[in-house]
């Protein structure tokens, strides 16, 4: 299990013969993503890689029934690359271009959601299921199955707590970078609905950073309606004042976006904030442990030990079978 | 990007919001000469790219020519909060009656340009937002369809009560809205915006912030930025296409992507160390920008290890790798070298720096605490000799 990307994605690479899309376009077909074909106006007909290129989107999707883009345009024409692909119906876009203006996103974000779509990005490091597909330029060989569900508005950092937990022994279901810019397509909230909702995944590993207060709401969100446990990280601790946006950003926001308020706001929701990346398996295992803990005690009450017993497999048969459905 | 007062006063004017009558100058007889011609009182204002300029002395109001003289000659040059003042605006003091806030600014979280307007703007416009949240007016536009005039309408009736004054308000909002949207602004803001006894509203005051991002296609604002006015090795920084802010720490660091180089700085200063410089090389490295970065980071006579800390992704290790072996070969540098390379193309990079002496960390925290082991030996170092 996993979310956004799995077997079932069939995906297009808009930019797929500049430098960094057609590398990637291998990286990921290497991975095992189904990428069904490529797009670049002017250059249909060819093949990168092996993998067939179309001029358009629409033509692209005809063709190959893809549902999912990945967008390597450079800036100037991301935005443009976002409407064609959801103008020929693909449901997942994931924009990995960083530089794109703020003010386009805006009106594509708005643009996206009454067609339908999902905008993963802009300026981020796209979506890996675990031994299923990836999407975006995630190097595909720090990542292992496991329990673990990622969610980071950094791109590097995000690599940097993947590995740390890969090392850890603690593998992941779907690791996400939703992008490190003021306006994107998925926030860290959707992406906790959709771990919270995702069967395979046991807890949650949630990487902020200064600026905003996105941390801050997903807190709120964390503590009101999730089940699973939630690790987390912020960087900026170190970082100089001086990214304000004037008067109307701290009035905005209603907050400074410092790393203390973030790291302060997430320990009330009672979700612990590692020093660094690395402490994050540890963090993550006394989670699970304490709940380990926490339903162990109880059902000592009720009934007998061999009873327990019994009645701890059925449940994980139950959602063994669910999983499956 | 930030822009002057002056600037943004420009392009207010030039949409037709009305401004005070001003000028620039860079010394004081320019400042005499301005003050003779206007005949009247003046205010003095340092442009600088910093908030609170009145606060910390950088505004003034001069009576008659000879105190602008006098102020002019205190503002210029004067070191305000850390930046250096090289220009003055010399505008006409009007008489105010009222002074408002009207301001536009990205909001992430509705997705959204918001309009903020308060009738209790001046000075203490944070405080006020803070303490009596409900004098702040707020109104989410549709990006798509855009401001509606009787939006503006209705937010410039939360400002006055008299319908004169709401209009010419009304007015101000929308030329406000459209000179966000045409110049990529993130951020458009005009505090005070004031009412003088005949009954005009007046911006007289003017704050504009550009999207970078949107800068590639915005030539004309590109232009106006103050290259004097920013910390050189920023500039050098920026035009490389790297980002960069300068610290006063010993540890020089070269990291790829901002959460890394932030959580990287974080954790120099967790491990008991001190970060000299934030640096991001950014995604898609060549090896050309490592140089620049290197050259940067050694520039600063008070780094004593440098750090270089990269986990690929699309930034390929061996990019990275051969600019290193292009600095070491080209800067010479005599400073210790920690650097930790892993992820996309790790191992073509390890074969590319088999030869050289440098130092390795395998893990972020073991690359980190090398450093700053190495830093201090330096320091000790340069201290016994």
């Amino acid at each position: 299990m996993s979310i956004l990307i799995n077997k079932k994605t069939k995906l297009i690479v808009q930019g797929i013969t500049g430098r960094d899309g057609s590398f990637h376009a291998e990286q990921m077909k290497k991975y095992g993503t189904n990428v069904v074909g490529g797009v670049t106006p002017g250059k249909g007909g060819t093949k990168v890689k092996g993998i067939p290129v179309f001029n358009t989107v629409a033509e692209a999707v005809k063709k190959t029934k893809a549902n999912t883009s990945v967008i390597y345009v450079p800036p100037a024409f991301a935005v443009d690359a976002v409407y064609e692909a959801v103008d020929a119906g693909i449901s997942l876009v994931v924009c990995i271009t960083e530089g794109v203006p703020a003010n386009d996103m805006l009106k594509a974000y708005d643009y996206v959601k009454e067609k339908g779509a999902r905008m993963v990005g802009p300026n981020c490091p796209g979506i890996i299921s675990t031994d299923q597909s990836k999407v975006g330029i995630m190097p595909g060989n720090i990542v292992k199955k496991g329990p673990i569900g990622v969610v980071s508005r950094s791109g590097t950092l995000t690599y940097e707590a993947i590995w740390a937990l890969t090392c850890a022994g603690m593998g992941q279901t779907t690791c996400i970078g939703i992008g490190g810019d003021q306006i994107i397509g998925t926030n860290f909230i959707d992406t906790l609905e959709m771990f919270e909702a995702d069967r395979a995944t046991k807890g949650v590993v949630m990487i902020g950073e200064i600026g905003g207060n996105d941390e801050e709401e997903a807190a709120k969100f964390i503590k009101k309606k999730m089940t699973k446990p939630v690790v987390g990280f912020i960087a900026g601790r170190m970082a100089p004042p001086g990214k304000r946006m004037g008067h109307a950003g701290a009035i905005i926001s209603g907050g400074s976006g410092t790393a203390e308020d973030k790291i302060e706001a997430l320990n009330k929701a009672g979700i612990p904030v590692a020093a660094s990346p690395t402490e994050l398996p540890t963090l993550m295992k006394e989670k699970f442990d304490q709940i380990k803990k926490a339903k162990a005690t109880p059902r000592k009450k009720v009934a007998k030990k061999p009873v327990a017993r019994g009645k701890k497999k059925t449940t994980a048969k139950k959602v063994k079978k669910a999983g499956k459905k | 990007m930030k822009i002057h007062e002056y600037q943004a006063k420009d392009i207010f004017a030039g949409a037709g919001i009305p401004v005070p009558e001003g000028k620039v100058a860079t010394t004081t007889a320019e400042v005499v000469e301005i003050a003779e011609t206007f005949g009247k009182p003046v205010m003095v204002k340092a442009q600088v790219h910093v908030g609170g300029r009145g606060k910390a002395g950088g505004i003034k109001y001069a009576e008659n020519v000879e105190a602008a003289r006098v102020w002019s000659q205190k503002i210029l040059g004067m070191d305000l909060r850390g930046l250096k003042v090289n220009t003055v605006l010399i505008t006409e003091a009007l008489d105010i009656l009222t002074e408002a806030y009207v301001g536009i600014v990205i909001d992430r979280a509705s997705k959204a340009p918001v309009i903020m307007v308060s009738p209790a703007g001046g000075i203490d416009i944070e405080e006020v937002a803070a303490k009596t949240p409900e004098k702040i007016f707020k109104l989410a536009v549709d990006p798509i369809y855009g401001l509606r005039s009787y939006q503006a309408r209705d937010l410039a009736s939360k400002l006055y009560k008299d319908i004169k004054l709401v209009r010419q308000a009304a007015n101000i909002i929308m030329k406000l809205y459209d000179i966000y949207w045409k110049i990529d602004a993130s951020l458009v803001e005009i505090n005070p915006l004031i009412t003088t006894p005949d009954g005009k509203v007046i911006a007289l005051d003017a704050k504009i912030n550009i999207d970078d991002n949107g800068l590639f296609r915005q030539k004309d604002i590109e232009a106006m930025r103050d290259i004097e006015s920013e910390e050189p090795s920023e500039v050098e920084a920026r035009e490389g296409d790297l980002s960069f802010v300068k610290l006063s720490g010993n540890i020089g660091c070269c990291v790829n992507g901002a959460g890394l180089a932030m959580a990287t700085m974080d954790l120099v200063k967790h491990y008991g160390g001190d970060p000299a410089n934030f640096l991001d090389i950014g995604g898609s490295s060549n090896p050309q920008k490592v140089l620049t970065a290197m050259r940067i980071i050694l520039r600063d006579p008070n780094v004593r290890a440098i750090l270089i800390n990269i986990f690929g992704g699309i930034t390929r290790c061996d990019d990275v790798a051969n600019g290193i072996i292009l600095a070491t070969e080209e800067l010479k540098p005599e400073i210790p070298i920690v650097v930790r390379l892993t992820g996309t193309n790790e191992a073509e990079a390890k074969k590319i720096l088999k030869s050289t002496n440098l130092e390795y960390g395998d893990t972020l925290d073991d690359v980190v605490k090398k450093a700053i082991k190495l830093a201090d030996l330096e320091y000790a170092e340069a201290g016994r000799n």
